[in-house]
């Protein structure tokens, strides 16, 4: 049982409600409720609408999740849920139903980190994740650059990005060409039919005395919308096509290139690549060139696990009891910020044997 | 018979279980901005204060508020848990009908009001001609739009404490407590009247803003 736990993960940090069924590394169920149609009308993530949302789907996503995996409630070794980071009153609800469920059929609960998540999910694809891993995570809330040694209690943010996330300048972009919400998606199709050097907009951050791991999108998007305002100003059409390319190459460039960079400083020879932008069509294959090139070996889970599921919770839940971590008790809290280097939230009494390990978490930016 | 009743619509986390003829066990905490955390270790206090299991219960009993959302929702989403792992009912009961039956346990008789805090200077409300029969839907108002209609009347609850001059007869209890709503609900399910459904009561739109064309960024 301990090498390959049974764990259910519950995951509302935005706008899907995801319930994941794991064994070990196999996913046996993802269901997903998402409200991401009724945010379309506003251009972006309402959290009041996210969270009624997640009220009203979260046992119907849960009880789909079981019949979906064919397994009893009852054969669960424990459960995982995101306690943050994400939108507070939207976590709010994941954590309160997964405490509850959790103290129902009387099994350990363990409150984890929404960006290991991502990172761990990739288990479910490709096996166990090396040690250490480097990710590079890209989605609407976070673009950041992690080396986790063992993501259950060890992952250190080497760079993140100082203003937008990708997924946002994603958003932002879309917005100005009139494209609707969500952008990624409808730039990336468009983009397809661009092309990706027809107009140089601006690297972020890529200067040589840059910060080497962090990120920059904001001088790119106010200049992509620059652009567009002059050729509309000039009453010329706006290539909408190369636009959409070049904007996204200008993003992938930077994302992959700092990644592979990280990789060959920090000598490790395997990369993964999630959160909702790492379904970029160009942002995998730009990834594969450029790993390929440089002898990293490169691990991207398909679209549906990059973005927000109850899977990778459940991937990282069953990693905690597999390794033994200590659960949460039933104070757990939702923690809208909680900080990427707290992979869970184990209770206040809980101890963890691994000492050594906690100690030798050093701070790299100090 | 062994109800487990919660709320969470006020600022209260209050907690209760009733075997049908009483209150077993009971507990209320207030602290408006720690629902998620204080629910779970009072269901659990309560449970072993009458020394069962959780799985001895029959029927869980949620209040669907009207209450403020983020609080309201620990509730409910609990509630509705505790039914699915454990294949018993779900009842909902409307938060201010808790409340006046407790302001009639106490001994008031109708009719009265009742008033919580919904925040944003505004309460939601309902009129009640005794404790067990509500004479209007909850609805959420300005205090100082009541007054007149409900002059003359006791009004119950943490919403009439707060406006005085709207409301000089404020009494209490403060807040809701999960006994007087489980012995409602037993009340009621003995009498073999339906109950609400656990959905909430949030009696106000999401605040959501269409946003206004992007913001020009080409200096004029
Ligand atoms: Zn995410």
């Amino acid at each position: 049982m301990a090498d390959e736990p049974l764990v259910l993960g519950i995951e509302t940090s935005c706008d899907e409600t995801g319930v994941g069924i794991v064994r070990g590394t196999t996913l046996l169920a993802d269901a997903v409720a998402s409200s991401v149609d009724t945010h379309a009308r506003y251009g972006g993530v309402v959290p009041e609408i996210a969270s009624r949302a997640h009220l009203e789907a979260m046992v119907p996503t849960i009880e789909r999740a079981l019949k979906e995996a064919g397994i009893s409630a009852r054969d669960l070794d424990g459960i995982s849920v995101t306690a943050g980071p994400g939108l507070a009153g939207a976590l709010l609800v994941g954590v309160s139903a997964a405490k509850a469920y959790a103290y129902a059929l009387n099994k350990p609960l363990y409150g984890v980190n929404h960006l290991a998540s991502h990172i761990c999910v990739d288990q479910l694809e490709h096996g166990p994740l090396p040690e250490p891993t480097m990710a590079l995570l890209v989605s609407g809330g976070h673009s950041s650059l992690l080396l986790a040694p063992d993501i259950t209690n060890d992952v250190r943010p080497l760079g993140a990005t100082i203003d937008d996330a990708a997924g946002e300048a994603f958003d932002k972009i879309a917005r100005v060409l009139n494209l609707g919400f969500p952008g990624g998606p409808v730039i990336d199709r468009l983009a397809k039919e661009g092309d990706p050097k027809a107009i140089a907009f601006p690297r972020g951050l890529s200067g040589s005395r840059d910060p080497a791991y962090d990120f920059s999108f904001s001088g790119l998007k106010t200049s992509v919308a620059r652009w567009i305002e002059a050729k509309r100003a000039a009453g010329e059409e706006v290539p909408v096509r190369d636009v959409a390319a070049s904007f996204q190459e200008a993003v992938v460039d930077v994302l992959t290139r700092k990644a592979v960079r990280a990789c060959k400083d920090e000598g490790v020879d395997h990369l993964m690549v999630g959160g909702g932008v790492a379904a970029n069509s160009r942002l995998r294959a730009l990834a594969e060139e450029r790993c390929e090139r440089a002898g990293i070996r490169l691990r991207v889970p398909r679209p549906g696990l990059c973005t927000d599921n109850g899977a990778m919770v459940a991937a990282l839940g069953a990693e905690m009891v597999a390794r033994g971590r200590p659960a949460s008790d039933l104070e757990l809290s939702a923690d809208s910020s909680l900080p990427v280097t707290d992979t869970h939230v184990p209770g206040a009494h809980a101890h963890d044997h691994d000492h050594v390990h906690e100690i030798s978490k050093d701070n790299l930016y100090s | 018979m062994l109800l487990l009743a919660v709320d969470t619509a006020t600022p209260a986390v209050t907690v209760a279980l009733h075997d049908g003829t009483s209150v077993v066990a009971e507990s209320g905490q207030v602290d408006a901005r720690r629902h998620g955390e204080l629910l779970l270790p009072a269901v659990d206090r309560v449970l072993a204060e009458a020394g069962v299991k959780l799985d001895a219960v029959t029927d869980v009993v949620v209040g669907v508020g009207p209450g403020p959302y983020t609080g309201l929702r620990v509730g409910l989403v609990t509630a509705a848990t505790f039914g699915s792992a454990l294949s018993v009912p779900v009842h909902g009961l409307c938060t201010l009908d808790g409340l006046a039956y407790a302001a009639g346990q106490d001994g008031l008789e109708g009719p009265f009001a009742v008033a919580t805090d919904a925040r944003r200077k505004e309460v939601y409300w309902a009129r009640y001609e005794d404790f067990r029969t509500r004479a209007t839907e909850p609805a959420v108002d300005r205090p100082a739009d009541l007054a007149e209609q409900l002059a003359g009347l006791p009004v119950v609850g943490a919403g009439a404490v707060l406006y005085p001059e709207a409301f000089p007869d404020a009494r209490g209890p403060e807040h809701v407590c999960a006994g007087a709503l489980a012995a409602l609900a037993a009340e009621r399910l003995a009498a073999g009247a339906e109950l609400l459904p656990p959905q909430p009561l949030y009696l106000r739109r999401p605040d959501a803003q269409v946003p206004k064309n992007y913001k020009v960024v080409t200096p004029k």
